[in-house]
């Protein structure tokens, strides 16, 4: 797609904004990204925008492009018609600090409440062994670069701020799976947590997450589906829990 | 107050999305599909007749356990009596159903299909939803639906019944074994697709393995879970084809029974 492209940006802050329109020259091969650095560089010096690797590999890119969220340097242009609009703004669940950048700072509260990795205390780093099938699971989730698009595109506190308080977003079911599935974990109860604290239960499976997860992480049937029968498991299945405090399975 | 991306300090933007795609176009297709079904299902389960074709029974009305089913439907007995209310008989359909039907309202991808296309919660990827208050499946009656299994459970029951009767389907309408209709291919699609709907699904990934932490303490239980894990990558697809092949196999039997059309047999 080269010549002339329609932009429309959203430009503001937390109290205030609007769309401006503008027409910018994009070349062959382009990606969005691109076209919004020429705009700052031709038209808009004072554009906030925020990057880092312009390779997919960062997630500072992520907003929201013709209303869908997107790391701004995987979309290609020619991804568009000739002659459409290209709608950009900053990510909608989160507040906005000054036009495409949002404060993604949620984020990083809900990582904290998370409780780390806990080997086994007679185990010195530099010492876990583990067999290629136990941490295969676990592994997928290891590629997430933190984007936080399937935290913004997820209705649970997208479409209701109250919300947030309880609800730590499919990005962390990922990591408490991660960590619950991990073969050297020794907290045995990140289920009863991501259930009672970290609002599993409010997660519908809509599956929104994965659709827009630029690792392809499968969010919901790999990591948030398999939590949720965990948590079956411990809380919602009298079989099972009455079979586990009897024979103290391993395991689950 | 202003919730969700109208919130303050969002930014202000007035639309509820600005996806310039037709997203609603999914959502609609299935409430379409489904709506469908749910209105063919109650009507059949109403009409309590032309669900029995020696040797053909329809999927909505097997097993028939009641005594008011049609003479040679019921190949479990009749444990159950006429129930009547209301001066109506209630339908031998209704004790069955429960079943499918509790395992499909159940299920991981239904739900996700009617919470986004009967519910609009959400509608569509970043398409904000009308509701005001959301607690997802935290509390009644929604948090009923970690009985899944249950359902689970139960479901496989009711596909060994299937099979068994896709298997007398070998008969001809005399009672003679090695024949093979039209109708004996009818009911073994649908047991088929009832078995892959099954076997894909998510309690079914959890259970034969999904719950273990160490897979390599279990390694015939880490295979099982590796080919359901392969299934469960379809299952939206047999969720689809197998309720088509429930209302198909209905339907082929209706016919049959009803003389619309004859059972060809090929031998
Ligand atoms: S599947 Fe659950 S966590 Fe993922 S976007 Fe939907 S509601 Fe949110
Ligand atoms: S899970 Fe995917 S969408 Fe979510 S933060 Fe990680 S990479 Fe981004
Ligand atoms: S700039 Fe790093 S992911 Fe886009
Ligand atoms: S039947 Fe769909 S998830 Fe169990």
């Amino acid at each position: 797609m080269a010549g002339k492209v329609n932009l429309r940006i959203w430009r503001g802050d937390s109290k205030s904004g609007d769309f401006k329109d503008v027409q910018v020259d994009a070349n062959e091969g382009e990606v969005v990204l691109d076209v919004i650095h020429r705009v700052q560089a031709t038209q808009m010096s004072d554009l906030a925008v925020r990057w880092n690797c312009k390779a997919g590999k960062c997630g500072s890119c992520s907003m929201e492009i013709n209303g869908k969220p997107r790391l701004a340097c995987m979309t290609r242009m020619n991804t568009f018609e000739e002659g459409e609009t290209i709608t950009v703004t900053p990510l909608r669940a989160f507040p906005v600090i000054r036009d495409l950048v949002a404060d993604v700072s949620f984020n990083y509260k809900k990582a904290m409440e998370v409780p780390s990795f806990e080997p086994p205390a007679d185990l010195a780093p530099g010492e876990y062994r583990m067999q290629q099938v136990d941490v295969e699971r676990s592994q997928e989730f290891r590629k997430c670069i933190e984007c936080f698009l399937c935290q913004n595109t997820c209705h649970v506190i997208r479409d209701h701020e109250e919300n947030k308080k309880s609800f730590a977003g499919p990005r962390f079911f990922i990591r408490m799976a991660e960590l619950d599935m991990h073969p050297l974990d020794t907290i045995r109860n990140r289920k009863q947590q991501a259930q009672e604290e970290h609002g599993l239960g409010m997660c519908n499976i809509t599956k929104c997450c994965t659709e827009v997860c630029p690792e392809h992480i499968k969010i919901t049937d790999n990591a948030i589906i398999p939590m949720k029968e965990r948590v079956v498991d411990v809380k919602y299945d009298p079989v099972r829990w009455l079979g586990s405090k009897i024979r103290k399975r391993e395991g689950i | 107050m202003a919730t969700g991306v109208f919130s303050e300090g969002r930014a202000s933007i007035d639309k509820r999305t600005l996806r310039t795609d037709k997203w609603w176009l999914q959502p609609a297709a299935t409430f379409g599909v489904l709506l469908s079904f749910v209105i063919y299902s109650t009507f059949r389960a109403f009409e309590k007749n032309y669900y029995w074709a020696e040797p053909l029974i329809s999927p909505f009305y097997s097993p028939c356990i009641s005594t008011a089913c049609l003479d040679g439907a019921s190949h479990f007995g009749q444990p159950i009596g006429t129930l009547v209310v209301f001066g109506m008989v209630i339908s031998p359909a209704f004790f069955i159903l429960v079943v499918p039907l509790g395992f499909r309202l159940t299920c991981y991808y239904y739900r996700k299909s009617y919470y986004r296309s009967f519910w609009m919660s959400p509608p569509a990827c970043s398409v904000a939803e009308p509701h005001k208050k959301y607690t997802g499946e935290t509390r009644a009656p929604l948090i009923l639906q970690n009985g899944h299994r249950w359902f689970f459970y139960l479901g496989l029951v009711l596909n060994v019944i299937l099979t068994y009767d896709a298997v007398i389907a070998f008969r001809n309408a005399d009672g003679e074994w090695g024949h093979m209709s039209v109708g004996t291919l009818v009911l073994t699609l649908n047991a088929t697709l009832l078995w892959l709907y099954s076997l894909s699904c998510h309690t079914c990934r959890h259970t034969i393995g999904g719950r273990l932490r160490s897979f390599s303490k279990h390694p015939y239980r880490y295979k099982a879970w590796s080919f359901v894990s392969k299934l469960n990558g379809n299952h939206p697809l047999y969720a689809w084809i197998s309720l088509f092949g429930v209302a198909f196999a209905d339907i082929y039997v209706r016919m049959v029974a009803k003389g619309t059309i004859t059972n060809y047999y090929f031998f």
